[in-house]
């Protein structure tokens, strides 16, 4: 009994596990094996084509998404470290002030926001508009249905996950342990880059983790922002899934999806060595 | 005149704002510290040492007065323009580096060649016993082994003087006592100026060539630890050092007289404030004889120490109670003298009553 102990305590979250994670996706992946259609019904083929098809079909938008994710992951970070860097040093006693502005757009839904975007950026809106009224923008300006305006969403709506994990790395950076590099005759600079920086590349490894797979994936700022030329892959497997009802093709895609960001956060962990990032980390 | 003092510092005040008000943390020091010495700030925590400290460091600019190494005034130069290092009360070492890359990163910083720094790291790491260790990570070491890595971080850049803010505060007895001795070793071999802050007068005491005992922002007393210990400058100075018995009374003609007590204050008149070290002080049940300062009184507690007996003695010629404290050596027996509640005599050589201030 008591060498089961351990096991019998862990047997919750295993449950869980099996039941909101293994079993969908073992449900997903015999789907995504599956040929009918809506009306007759699926059956089980192993047709392994599906993944081939679906594929080749819609490899621009599986390209497209990996880049629009990853620009905006780029753009988050250059964003989201200064910030987290100035309220975890400079934020003083309104750090939690800060914390909380930080958190305030999820008080409104994840649709709605994207959507007051699609009217900031309106071709004739608030903004473009007066300032086309004014002269100050040649007619033709347009923001809206281009990669810049999907990215822009993308970036503007998980900053937050940026945010938050490199300043609780930030947070955790002894301001001593930077005195000591001071004291050791390194410029600001160098401190930062020799001590600070190194410190919180958990965070920023986190950050990236919580922005890149979500920000690929997404189908609500491509449809809303992105018009019909920005198509994401997200987009795709809703169609697939909710407009086609073709379900096979849907989840072959989201299993490819997955394979490939697994492969990239893979890629990503093996070439920022995750021994450092952890080691750092559990300090 | 022998030559620079390594650090001098002049007037210095350092004021803080706190939730708007103004706070005077240090209220004006003037230290000069000699070049090879083994200076200690000591004192309670808030009484400034920490922030004098940081200001010879240059993490904190000085509201007013100067601070100058080898006589060069250097108040508005950042930290890493200086030739000082510091040795961190948490030791602050990085943690992401190994022992090598932690101490090699001053001279890194400083572009020294390469060769150099690998002799010199090597070098210092033997000297602080930390060869075969030098691909460590500091969490991967202990209290006593961090505390040397942060040492040789330091000393390895060969600084003009070195800072070292309580290093030994986070380490046991034992091992505290064991580096205290390892410190004053490894000062005499670099030859280099050591300021050591500590709110621990014994290690202020053992170590130190001098002492600055510090209070609420001021010098209380600079002297050699002797000095400090035998003649306080100040009640403070005689309460913070060890334990002392203070007598306050007026005399007349030389002589601190109440009831059968007599404190032989030669030489002083009127009002006056003597201390007294309870090792100093003799317990006996006869009357003492006449050349020695005599007090009597009733024994309220005897505490056994091991190496020492603690006598607590009410005076009976005292009208507001006032308790002396004698430490008795069990040199022959551990047999107390005197027991909880018996009448005895007190008495002192006249040289070792101390008038405070004079």
């Amino acid at each position: 009994m008591k060498r089961l102990t351990p096991y019998l305590l862990v047997l919750p979250s295993w449950i869980w596990l099996a039941i909101f994670l293994v079993v969908p996706m073992a449900a997903m992946a015999s789907v995504s094996l599956q040929t009918g259609n809506a009306i007759d019904g699926f059956a089980m083929t192993f047709s392994f084509s599906n993944y081939g098809d679906a594929l080749s079909r819609y490899s621009t938008q599986l390209l497209r998404s990996l880049l629009y994710g990853g620009l905006a992951t780029v753009a988050m970070m250059l964003i989201g470290y200064p910030v987290a860097y100035w309220i975890a040093f400079r934020g003083g006693r309104r750090k939690s002030m800060y914390l909380f502005l930080l958190l305030l757009p999820f008080f409104v839904s994840f649709v709605l926001r994207t959507i007051s975007w699609n009217f900031l950026l309106a071709d004739n809106g608030i903004l473009f508009g007066t300032l086309k009224g004014w002269g100050l923008l040649p007619e033709g300006f347009h923001v809206l249905a281009t990669t810049f305006a999907v990215v822009g969403g993308l970036t503007y709506n998980f900053l937050p996950f940026m945010i938050l994990p490199i300043y609780v790395a930030l947070e955790r950076v002894d301001p001593r342990v930077v005195e000591a590099a001071q004291d050791l005759y390194a410029t600001r600079g160098a401190a930062f880059r020799r001590v600070v920086l190194p410190l919180s590349l958990p965070g920023v490894f986190a950050g990236v983790l919580m922005t890149f797979v979500p920000a690929t994936a997404d189908p609500i700022n491509a449809a809303i922002l992105g018009g019909t030329s920005n198509t994401m892959i997200g987009n795709i497997i809703q169609t697939e899934y909710l407009t086609n009802l073709n379900y096979p093709t849907a989840s072959a895609l989201s299993f490819t999806l997955m394979a490939v960001l697994l492969v990239g956060i893979f890629v990503y962990a093996r070439v920022l060595g995750t021994e450092n990032v952890l080691e750092a980390a559990a300090r | 005149m022998t030559g620079l003092n390594a650090i001098e510092l002049e007037d210095v005040v350092k004021e803080y704002l706190s939730h708007g008000e103004v706070v005077q943390a240090v209220k004006g020091v003037t230290l000069d510290i000699a070049e090879g010495e083994f200076f200690s700030l000591l004192g309670p925590s808030g009484c400034g040492k920490t922030t004098t400290m940081r200001m010879i460091a240059g993490f904190e600019e000085p509201t007013k007065g100067l601070v100058k190494l080898h006589g060069q005034d250097v108040t508005n130069v950042p930290p890493n323009k200086r030739d000082v290092n510091m040795v961190f009360q948490s030791y602050a070492l990085f943690p992401h580096m190994s022992v090598w890359d932690n101490v090699a990163f001053g001279l890194k910083q400083k572009k020294t060649p390469q060769d150099e720094i690998k002799r010199r790291v090597g070098e210092m790491l033997e000297i602080v016993d930390l060869t075969g260790r030098e691909k460590r990570r500091p969490r991967e070491m202990s209290g006593g082994q961090q505390q040397r890595v942060a040492l040789a971080r330091a000393l390895v850049n060969r600084p003009r003087a070195l800072l070292l803010d309580e290093p030994l505060g986070a380490l046991d007895l034992k091992l505290r006592q064991a580096m205290q001795i390892e410190l004053k070793r490894i000062q005499r071999e670099v030859g280099i100026t050591f300021v050591y802050v500590t709110h621990d007068q014994s290690e202020a005491l053992t170590m130190s060539d001098r002492i600055a005992v510090m209070n609420d922002g001021l010098v209380e007393q600079l002297a050699s630890p002797r000095e400090i210990y035998e003649r306080p400058a100040t009640g403070f100075v005689a309460g913070f050092i060890g334990t002392s018995n203070l007598l306050t009374g007026t005399a007349v003609g030389g002589v601190l007289k109440v009831g059968d007590s007599r404190v032989l204050v030669p030489g002083h008149d009127g009002d006056v404030t003597v201390t007294v070290r309870p090792e100093k002080i003799a317990i006996g049940t006869e009357e003492p004889a006449p050349e020695m300062s005599v007090v009597r009184g009733t024994v309220t507690e005897v505490v056994y120490l091991g190496t020492y007996n603690s006598y607590a003695v009410r005076l009976s010629d005292s009208t507001d109670g006032t308790v002396i404290t004698v430490f008795q050596q069990n040199a022959h027996d551990a047999t107390a003298t005197a027991e909880r509640g018996d009448s005895v005599w007190l008495s002192w050589q006249a040289r070792h009553s101390y008038v405070i201030g004079s």
